[in-house]
């Protein structure tokens, strides 16, 4: 190799620092909000509101309903069927009143309601504990609502199942994709030591498609704007004596209950 | 100076190859959990924290309670803790270790906890752990090794400790707080959500934590070369007396205003934690031992003639930091989780897996703190000859 003295040295060194500096500010340009950041546009056949909102009608709904619409929602988002009760993942599933209601159970509570029993979710809250205690925001509230999750954020430190008063969260204790018998194209699979949840089926209504359980649900789910005073979940609640999961904590659920 | 950690008897080598080997024995069972995910440990949907997490709780109280020797010694120039304030340094830089590392075996992506640093989240208790918990490991270990360098070369501290000495003061009061506000800011965990958690935590920390210092210290004492000093040690012993008592105090408190007020969701966890719920009830005997040794181990530090006898000392400071371990490192997370959010019951028990870990983790954090305090009591056994 060729001897190179004290003062070549220099202004190798030199030419070097400038193209570096130089590939530096670009990658600020590049980093940096503004006009080279991708935007995000929702397709016009998208289903878009201000503040999504499920009405569950117990008087249309029954066992059979409800078990077709945890079937399509766990086929649809290649839920895994774990069995194991500790472990398992759910998304949706049924909870008797005494469960799904413990802060209105009591010893005299209406037949009709005891035998009854509900199907469950997240329920996307307005004001998610969730969201606010998860330390790398894998969890967050759209503009529209929906408490998201991202899965290739997430560390699973399990804060968000700690902070949730629904239970509405399940972590990925071992593989999924183990236990998941008829996959589903059209949705991504998780990898082990995530949490997942209902997402209310953003990537349907993206489509311009109502969540699954919904169609599934024949008119015992009603989804729609709960901003829009027009809207049909605003037309139940207006006439209709509903409740909401634990409103004592605050969370503000946005998912009712026709009794 | 990390040469003298280099050098050592054949007693030394043997308790640091013992903790390599427990050390290496945690790692390859954590590989396994790795590989099969965290199924491999006790916990469930419904109690989603355990072993691992109520064990960085309670060491980060031990780190926290560095500040009991600091505090009278730089502050209120409390000269018979000049002998011990390097080792409650280094143990609070062992216990953060601990802490951290138990965080990171409890996590279900690691290799992604750079996402707390990509993505601050300001709101979140957690992302101020991880950004104040090694800052104080830093404090801790800057300030003790400034100390110890000037003392092995016979020269003042450097002037530049005397701040750090200032910030870790209410930096050691704010890590616990913020460790108990992982708790206690949670809607439906009603055991967690009481104002009096962050109190609560910091007096067993100033309990569990000096504890464990002096029997380290007593350790010292009888290994080596170098005398604590008996003064320090006793007045330690009061320190871990009155915060055991007001630790007794507050979970009175917490009973009255659970069960006078008899909401129920405020009664649960404890009624399962003390009694038994629906039958259920895997922790009654731990927490009611964990009772009887923190009144048997603070009965015996407010009697003075315990507190000058070494070996009845270092009893009455092993109960008292038994019984803290079994409350703070055990219990008090895991009762959080019962009754679950739907009102029904599954308990919660580590697996094997899980405690062969947690030993793992325990046996990196003292191989950590056995070489600090190598050093340390080097550089004084040659300042003193």
């Amino acid at each position: 190799m060729r001897d190179i003295n004290r003062r070549e040295f220099l202004k190798i060194a030199g030419a070097a620092s400038i193209v570096g500096l130089l590939g530096g500010w670009e990658a600020v340009e590049l980093l940096a909000p503004g006009e080279l950041e991708a935007k995000y546009l929702a397709k016009p056949e998208a289903l878009t509101a201000r503040r999504w909102a499920m009405v569950v009608d117990m008087k249309k709904m029954d066992e059979a309903i409800a078990k077709r619409c945890i079937e399509v929602c766990h086929y649809v988002h290649n839920v895994p069927d774990i069995g194991d009760p500790k472990r398992e993942i759910k998304w949706i599933w049924l909870e008797s009143f005494e469960h799904a209601f413990p802060h209105r159970n009591h010893e005299h509570v209406a037949e009709r309601l005891k035998e009854k029993r509900f199907l469950v979710f997240c329920n996307h809250c307005n004001n998610p504990p969730c969201v606010r205690v998860c330390p790398t925001k894998a969890t967050w509230k759209r503009d529209d609502g929906i408490v998201m999750m991202d899965q290739h954020r997430c560390i699973g430190c399990r804060y968000c199942m700690a902070a949730c008063p629904f239970g509405a969260r399940s972590f990925n204790w071992g593989d999924p994709r183990l236990f998941i018998k008829k996959g589903y194209p059209g949705y991504p699979t998780r990898e082990k030591g995530v949490v997942e949840k209902c997402n209310f089926c953003a990537e349907r209504l993206a489509k311009g498609l109502m969540p699954s359980c919904v169609e599934a649900s024949k008119g015992a789910l009603v989804f729609g704007d709960l901003a829009e005073t027009t809207s049909e979940v605003r037309g139940i609640l207006k006439s209709h004596y509903t409740i909401r999961r634990k409103l004592s904590l605050g969370t503000e659920p946005s998912v009712f209950y026709m009794v | 100076m990390i040469e003298r950690a280099l050098t050592g008897s054949k007693r030394y080598w043997g308790w640091i190859g013992t903790l390599v080997a427990l050390s290496a024995i945690g790692s390859l069972t954590y590989l396994v959990q790795q590989f099969s995910g965290t199924e491999i440990t006790g916990l469930s949907r419904d109690v989603s924290w355990g072993l691992f997490i109520a064990n960085y709780t309670f060491f980060v109280g031990v780190a926290a309670s560095a500040v009991m020797v600091v505090l009278p010694y730089y502050v209120h120039d409390y000269e018979a803790f000049g002998r011990i304030a390097v080792f409650g340094e280094f143990l609070a830089v062992a216990a953060i270790a601990i802490a951290g590392l138990f965080i990171f075996v409890d996590v279900g992506q690691p290799l992604r906890s750079f996402n707390l640093l990509l993505y601050p989240t300001p709101g979140s208790p957690l992302f101020w752990n991880t950004i104040i918990l090694p800052v104080y490991m830093a404090l801790n270990i800057l300030i003790a090794w400034g100390a110890l360098g000037a003392e092995s070369k016979s020269v003042p501290p450097p002037g530049w400790i005397k701040p750090l000495i200032y910030i870790s003061i209410p930096w050691a009061i704010s890590i616990h707080t913020v460790t108990a506000f992982v708790y206690a800011g949670l809607p439906g965990r009603a055991f967690w959500n009481t104002a009096i958690l962050a109190p609560r935590f910091l007096v067993s920390a100033f309990a569990s934590g000096p504890a464990l210092l002096i029997v380290m210290c007593i350790m010292i004492r009888r290994l080596t070369g170098f005398d604590p000093g008996k003064k320090a040690l006793g007045q330690l012993g009061v320190i871990v007396a009155y915060s055991m008592i007001l630790n007794l105090f507050f979970i009175v408190l917490e009973f009255f205003s659970s069960f006078y007020s008899s909401i129920p969701s405020h009664t649960h966890s404890l009624k399962y934690l003390f009694f038994g719920l629906e039958g259920h009830g895997m922790l009654v005997p731990w927490i009611w031992t964990s009772v009887a040794l923190a009144v048997v181990g603070t009965v015996l530090l407010v009697v003075p003639g315990v507190r000058r006898n070494d070996t009845m000392l270092a009893a009455a400071c092993i109960l008292v930091f038994i019984s803290l371990w079994i409350d703070k490192g055990l219990c008090l997370v895991v009762a959080g989780f019962i009754p679950s959010p739907m009102a029904t019951i599954t308990e919660y028990a580590p697996s094997l897996f899980e405690v062969i870990i947690a030993i793992g983790v325990w046996a990196m954090g003292f191989l950590i703190l056995s070489i600090l305090y190598k050093i340390a009591v080097s550089v004084k056994e040659e300042v003193m000859t």
